[in-house]
């Protein structure tokens, strides 16, 4: 074997080699290092401590949800992401640059490959639909053949391509945060950011909205962050939550694992909201604490993700052998598995509800009594 | 009346027309600047500096305590310095573009504080530098808001353009005073005033007009 011959295998590849010490960031699309956001005092106003700890990752062509309540600081962490907050420490790379450390024209051109869409849709009113989504294009320096095309383009992706010519006044809620997304993916952006952007839409537009999201993310491999204070914006578009409370992160994981097992009480009461947890108002005043001659025990069934939810019902009362009531249910498929409860009704003394609740617990499933009911 | 009073008139209305315009004109490309600036710069604005906007509004709010016939005869030698002399329409546009500008400053400061903030963090949120935020952002958006503050300063320029007769300035007003007043002339008087009405009213209804032509907010059809 001739020892001259060039050996292809060892040669490093310069990009790879450039960005060898970053590699855990490659696959990451963002990246949170050690951030702590902190508001100075100003006037009467006291500082405040927005963001402390935070250090995750986001992962390329994921959709993250970021939930918490209101001032829980999403809004801030969000910021970060496209430079419209500076972190008091840590540092934010985005698509492997350090965003955290540009300023002024590299900030600004940094800000063209991350997109981001607002609750309030923020179109200016002087501009038709077409025009609000050529203004980045337009501050980006592109020509105007290149920009109406993009624009018709763009408009077709969202599905309002008949809008082109309206003003934001002749647009509904819907249509201008289809507007919004257009503009936001104008300049083909990595990331696209999304502040609540369906909290002023009603349920119906939020699903058509999210369906969008969930589209442009499938088609156009985008990263898309969305924050948010619900749980079931959370639950249809994302795969990866972030719950954050006064600052700190508080639970984060694959939405399927945080609805199924929730740690945190935050989590559990944003869960609480989507599942309807609470027995419903007019079941709950009917229960009484003492049993009732010919009436029903009351007992609550949590289904946390065991794969008996589908069945449980018909195998309880084929096994058992007894007539059950369902009194109310919430049940949802969140990432294959079932999550919700039910409230069952069971006839019968005392031994029955307590047969009832033991074979439950033999099959994994938490279940307490409420009471009874006549 | 006769004919050589209706050419007097007609004159004068020329003259009027003639100071309002330029000193509309000039205090508009002075006071839009200040304007936006004033409405950007305090801290965290887009263009922030708050001791320049501190010191600006002082000067800006000083010019506008100072009653008009007192800047005109204080500033006789400004006046004689830039317009050569200090008697006529021409040397008229000097206060009257000084008194206009800072009014048209802080009318604009207004306007274009009504812009939505929401929209300038979207701007910068695709990076928009602070220059594109006010072109393609702040002046579009607050353009009915605009038009509306130039047509109340051309209207407030009317009145103050009477007020320069007392240095020779020429003019309705000038009109007014030494015909109707100093000559016992009560037709001349009233000929002025409804000439005066006429002009305010036109000003008004065309800037009410283009305002709302350019008001997008409303439904249109």
């Amino acid at each position: 074997m001739n020892v001259h011959q060039p050996v292809t295998v060892a040669e490093p590849i310069p990009a790879l080699a450039s960005i060898a010490p970053e590699q855990a960031a490659v696959e990451a699309m963002v990246r949170f290092e050690q951030i702590a956001k902190t508001y100075p005092a100003y006037r009467d106003k006291p500082g405040v401590q927005a963001l402390q700890e935070i250090d995750f990752a986001i992962p390329r062509g994921s959709i993250t949800g970021v939930i918490g309540r209101s001032g829980a600081g999403k809004s801030s962490l969000v910021r970060l992401i496209n430079g419209l907050e500076k972190p008091s420490a840590g540092r934010v790379v985005v698509d492997g640059r350090d965003i955290s450390a540009l300023s002024g024209r590299k900030l600004r051109l940094a800000q063209r490959s991350i997109g981001m869409i607002f609750q309030h849709f923020n179109l200016l009113s002087s501009r038709t639909a077409a025009h609000n989504v050529a203004l980045p294009l337009e501050i980006a320096g592109w020509s105007k053949a290149d920009i109406a095309s993009r624009v018709s383009e763009l408009l077709e992706l969202v599905g309002i391509a008949d809008k082109y010519d309206r003003y934001p006044s002749e647009l509904s809620g819907g249509q201008k945060q289809r507007v919004g997304i257009a503009r936001a993916l104008a300049t083909r952006p990595s990331v696209l950011l999304s502040d609540e952007a369906t909290s002023a839409l009603d349920p119906q537009t939020t699903r058509s909205i999210l369906d969008l999201l969930a589209n442009i993310n499938r088609e156009l491999g985008v990263t898309i962050v969305l924050i948010t204070h619900e749980m079931s914006v959370v639950r249809q578009l994302a795969k990866e939550v972030v719950v954050i409370d006064a600052g700190y992160i508080v639970e984060r994981g694959h939405v399927a694992d945080i609805f199924t097992h929730p740690k945190h009480p935050i989590t559990q009461s944003f869960l609480a909201e989507v599942l309807g947890d609470r027995v419903p108002v007019s079941l709950a005043s009917r229960i009484e604490p003492q049993p009732i001659q010919g009436g029903q025990a009351v007992i609550r069934v949590q289904l946390r993700g065991t794969s008996a939810g589908d069945t449980i019902l018909a195998r309880l009362a084929r096994e058992l052998g007894i007539d059950i009531a369902l009194l109310s249910a919430r049940v949802d498929e969140i990432g294959g598995r079932h999550v919700g409860s039910l409230t069952l009704g069971i006839p019968g003394d005392d031994g029955r509800t307590r047969q009832v609740l033991s074979w439950l617990s033999q099959h994994q499933l938490f279940a307490e009594r409420l009471g009874h009911v006549a | 009346m006769s004919r050589d009073l209706i050419n007097l008139i007609l004159e004068a209305t020329g003259e009027s027309l003639f100071m309002v315009s330029v000193a509309a004109s000039l205090a508009t490309l002075l006071g839009l600047p200040i304007g936006i600036f004033l409405a950007t710069s305090r801290k965290g604005e887009l263009f922030a500096a708050p001791s320049v906007n501190t010191v600006l509004g002082v000067i800006v709010n000083a010019t506008r305590s100072t009653p008009f016939i007192i800047l005109v005869v204080a500033i006789i030698p400004f006046t004689r310095l830039i317009a050569g002399t200090s008697i006529g329409s021409g040397a008229a546009i000097v206060p009257l573009t000084i008194a206009a500008t800072p009014f048209i400053a802080r009318l604009v400061e207004a306007a274009i504080r009504e812009v939505d903030g929401g929209l300038i963090e979207t701007a910068s949120s695709f990076g928009a530098s602070p220059l594109q935020i006010v072109f393609k952002v702040l002046i579009p958006e607050a353009l009915p808001g605009l038009v509306l503050a130039l047509t109340l300063a051309v209207v407030s320029l009317l009145g103050y353009s009477a007020m320069v007769g007392a240095v020779g300035g020429g003019g309705l007003g000038d009109l007014g005073i030494r015909y109707g007043y100093q000559r016992f002339m009560p037709e001349m008087m009233l000929a002025v005033v409804v000439v005066l009405i006429a002009l305010v009213q036109t000003v008004q209804t065309a800037g009410d007009y283009l305002a709302r032509r350019v008001n997008r907010r409303l439904r249109h059809r």
